[in-house]
């Protein structure tokens, strides 16, 4: 909060309206805004009404489909649209509510693990979906304050270790439901298969088309996230949504103002809850099966990072995370697109530390110098210590960094502990050394990417995720689109 | 009668880890007011030292040097080991997000947690690693011991639970009979008035961290020589040591111990009397309890807020 002063205060002319605090009145303008030409853009972009975005989202997202018909893209489609509203319902507890709920995606689980019993042929019920998915819903909401209850008179950690906990056990109940004194009502590690599709007044919405994904989920996601955004957003608006942010603000100011504050906090939790179970239940009607380990505390960090990258609090911000990261980590399963993306992500690094001058000139010529100077001394030693790729990005970079035939797996384990080390030293080395540094760890870092994270796209996605975690805390904890308020004391 | 004394054991033994780490738990958040997530992490990378060191040392059925050396080399590695990763830690995650939100640090902390464990199981693999420990010296550490009734007690139960009771004894002579300890307890009582005192809070929340840290690493070992451990092990083990501080009062040292003693206690009477399936599910519901009847735990005290 220290490093930036507020370039420029937005405050209108006119006064707040009758019978209103202008301090509650003019609780949103007390932002930073950024000055100059972008900061003018920046405010008429955010000028523009929110449900303007809404619409252009609407058709962007519904053009997809028509514009690219693989199977493939509709399907990362429909996973993404998933990962925006459960990104939603975070941001009514996390954002919104100032609560750290780490039990989230186990109501989540909630919805799909009711759906399946309910929907399949397990117990032999299958309800209309008009009827399971509003009943789930509530079920979602209600198991939500149960959770909540026991934290309701403790601060934030209580609360966080107490759904932690909820998570772990639901995984446990899960697992091990085969054996609930003697029935199986979870299927256990094997989950629930056979889980009806979605079904509106007798007609089936079938989940494959020709062989593909069909591409009636898509929408019908689409269209959820819709009405989950615009019912969130007058939520919001209302006179809970503002009590929701005065919790945030400062507990006790609103305690002491008379709000109730326990009540509060529990809906906000159980309103997340509600929409992670409705969720659940469309993710289950599409994959047709529930399994244990959808719901590991690695999606709850997944959403996590979607909703801090895109700004918590707000909720084009939290659906713009969730698009960025899933097809960030769609992209870190193909070697060939990481690779691009790395390169990519350091050049944009590395111009935007130095700007354009001369300093970026000098790192980048050493970089690549340094590069080509490593590739000819290795490769004049030994010929298979340095392999040349064939065609193509990868080709032409085979040239620059080495990467050996074979590797001996203490090479890898050294030259990431070392890269972790150099890495964090060039965060605090400040001057020459710090330019110095740069290109040695620039290339050390593309070496490691090459030869020991991209062989192993699983931890690698992870690790990255973690990575950017750390990395937003510290450099933007407000995210893309979260506003950074003018902290008045 | 012998199956109790068996399980009783193993809750010592167990519960004996568990109290390791809820002080590293209790420790920070007494000082920083964290709940420090990535806590169960640096206990994997603990264990994960300790292996490292023992194939370092020859491997344990041929190791180079007396098995009572070994013992304490691996632990003493992954002690240091581990201060080292919990200063890291400190320095670049959670010291930038001093003054920020309460909510900031927890996340880096998620952050670390998920970053430590994906790196290892990156560099080593999946998984599990068995430290083998019923070949140290021919498997001697087993069958010598003493007997209660039926009951074989083998050595390296005793040297784990004593161990881990003499590292407790110096915690606590450090925290409350030398000059830092007295500058924790203050930082941990008001760090801004220890701070206008001339009281160091940065290099106390080091020490802290190399305190936390340290323990860490050695329950890791203890832990790897009783199971095999692996990369994703930390976050349950993290989970349960913050239980047992959360049950015996977080911020308090003897606090730490009972509640780890307890939650291995419970783990380990279910488990023997009626299913490990269920396990979780008795230590979240004495959690739950805890936090409905006595939220400060059994030996904290009830915060007072002062606005």
């Amino acid at each position: 909060m220290t490093d930036s002063t507020p370039r420029d205060l937005h405050i209108p002319a006119e006064g707040p309206a009758v019978g209103q605090d202008e301090w509650v009145a003019r609780h949103t303008e007390r932002r930073l805004v950024r000055g100059g030409r972008l900061g003018v853009v920046e405010q008429r972009l955010r000028a523009a009404p929110w449900w303007a975005w809404l619409v252009l989202f609407a058709a962007a997202a519904s053009l997809i489909p028509v514009v690219e018909s693989s199977g493939y893209v509709r399907r990362v489609g429909f996973d993404t649209v998933i990962f925006m509203l459960l990104a939603l319902g975070l941001n009514v507890v996390v954002g919104w509510g100032g609560l750290l709920d780490l039990g989230y995606i186990a109501f989540y689980g909630v919805g799909a693990y009711t759906y399946a019993i309910f929907d399949s042929d397990k117990f032999g019920m299958h309800l209309p979906t008009i009827v399971a998915v509003p009943a789930i819903t509530i079920v979602g909401a209600l198991v939500g304050l149960l959770v909540g209850l026991p934290s309701r008179r403790l601060s934030g950690d209580y609360l966080a270790i107490v759904t932690l906990f909820f998570l772990e056990l639901f995984e446990t109940v899960a697992t091990n439901g085969n054996q609930i004194f003697g029935h199986d009502i979870t299927g256990g590690a094997n989950g629930i298969l056979g889980v009806d599709p979605l079904s509106f007044f007798g007609h089936q919405l079938a989940v494959q088309h020709n062989g593909i994904f069909a591409v009636s989920y898509y929408y019908v996601a689409v269209a959820l996230f819709l009405v989950v955004f615009v019912a969130l957003r007058f939520v919001n608006l209302s006179r809970v949504g503002r009590a929701w942010r005065s919790l945030r603000e400062d507990p006790l100011a609103a305690e002491v103002m008379g709000m109730p504050v326990n009540w509060l906090k529990l809906t906000a939790f159980a309103t997340g809850a509600a929409v992670a179970a409705l969720t659940g239940t469309l993710a289950t009607a599409l994959s047709a099966s529930v399994f244990p380990l959808n719901f590991s505390p690695v999606v709850l960090i997944t959403v996590y990072a979607m909703v801090i990258l895109g700004g918590s609090g707000s909720q084009a911000g939290v659906a713009l995370g969730a698009v960025l990261v899933n097809v960030l980590l769609q992209l870190l399963q193909n070697p060939d697109q990481a690779r691009v993306l790395f390169y990519l992500l350091v050049v944009v690094g590395v111009i935007t530390a130095f700007r354009w001058s001369r300093t970026l000139a000098v790192v980048s010529a050493a970089t690549v110098a340094l590069g080509f100077a490593v590739h000819a001394v290795v490769s004049s030693i030994d010929k298979t210590w340095a392999t040349i790729g064939h065609s193509g990005f990868s080709g032409v970079l085979s040239h620059w960094v080495v990467v050996p035939g074979a590797l001996a797996p203490w090479v890898g384990q050294v030259s990431y502990g070392v890269l972790i080390a150099a890495a964090l030293a060039v965060t605090q080395l400040r001057g020459v050394p710090r330019l110095v540094a740069l290109p040695p760890t620039i290339y050390l870092a593309a070496f490691v990417w090459e030869n020991v994270m991209l062989p192993n796209p699983g931890p690698t996605r992870y690790i990255v995720l973690g990575l950017l975690l750390i990395v937003l805390m510290i450099a933007r904890p407000n995210g893309l689109l979260g506003e950074r308020r003018v902290e008045i004391v | 009668m012998d199956t109790f004394i068996q399980l009783t054991v193993d809750a010592l033994t167990l519960g004996s880890v568990y109290a390791l780490v809820a002080l590293g738990y209790s420790l920070v958040y007494g000082v920083l007011k964290l709940l420090n997530f990535a806590h169960g992490d640096v206990f994997m990378v603990g264990s994960f030292i300790g292996y490292g060191a023992l194939h370092a040392l020859g491997g344990s059925a041929s190791p180079a040097v007396p098995v009572w050396l070994l013992l304490v080399l691996i632990t003493g590695a992954a002690m240091a080991g581990c201060a080292v990763l919990g200063v890291v830690i400190e320095r670049f995650a959670y010291r930038p997000l001093r003054n920020a939100p309460r909510i900031a640090p927890l996340i880096s902390a998620l952050g670390v947690s998920f970053f430590l464990a994906n790196s290892m199981q990156l560099l080593f693999g999946a998984q599990q690693r068995d430290y083998q420990s019923y070949a140290l010296s021919g498997g001697s550490l087993y069958f010598r011991g003493f007997d209660i009734g039926a009951v074989h007690v083998p050595l390296l139960r005793i040297i784990t639970i004593v161990s881990a009771l003499v590292l407790m004894v110096v915690l606590w002579f450090l925290v409350n009979k030398t000059r830092t300890g007295k500058a924790m307890r203050a930082t941990s009582f008001d760090g801004e008035a220890a701070a206008m005192m001339g009281i160091n809070v940065d290099r106390v929340i080091v020490f802290t961290f190399i305190l936390g840290s340290a323990l860490a690493g050695a329950a890791g070992v203890m832990f790897g020589l009783r199971v095999p451990t692996f990369a994703a092990v930390g976050f349950t083990i993290g989970l349960k040591g913050f239980t047992a501080a959360v049950i015996g009062g977080i911020g308090s040292i003897p606090g730490a111990m009972v509640g780890g003693l307890l939650l291995g206690g419970a783990e380990s009477y279910t488990a023997g009397y009626w299913t490990t399936a269920w396990s979780d599910l008795v230590v979240f519901t004495i959690l739950i309890a805890f936090m409905i009847f006595r939220p400060q735990g059994l030996l904290g005290r009830a915060d007072i807020r002062k606005v």
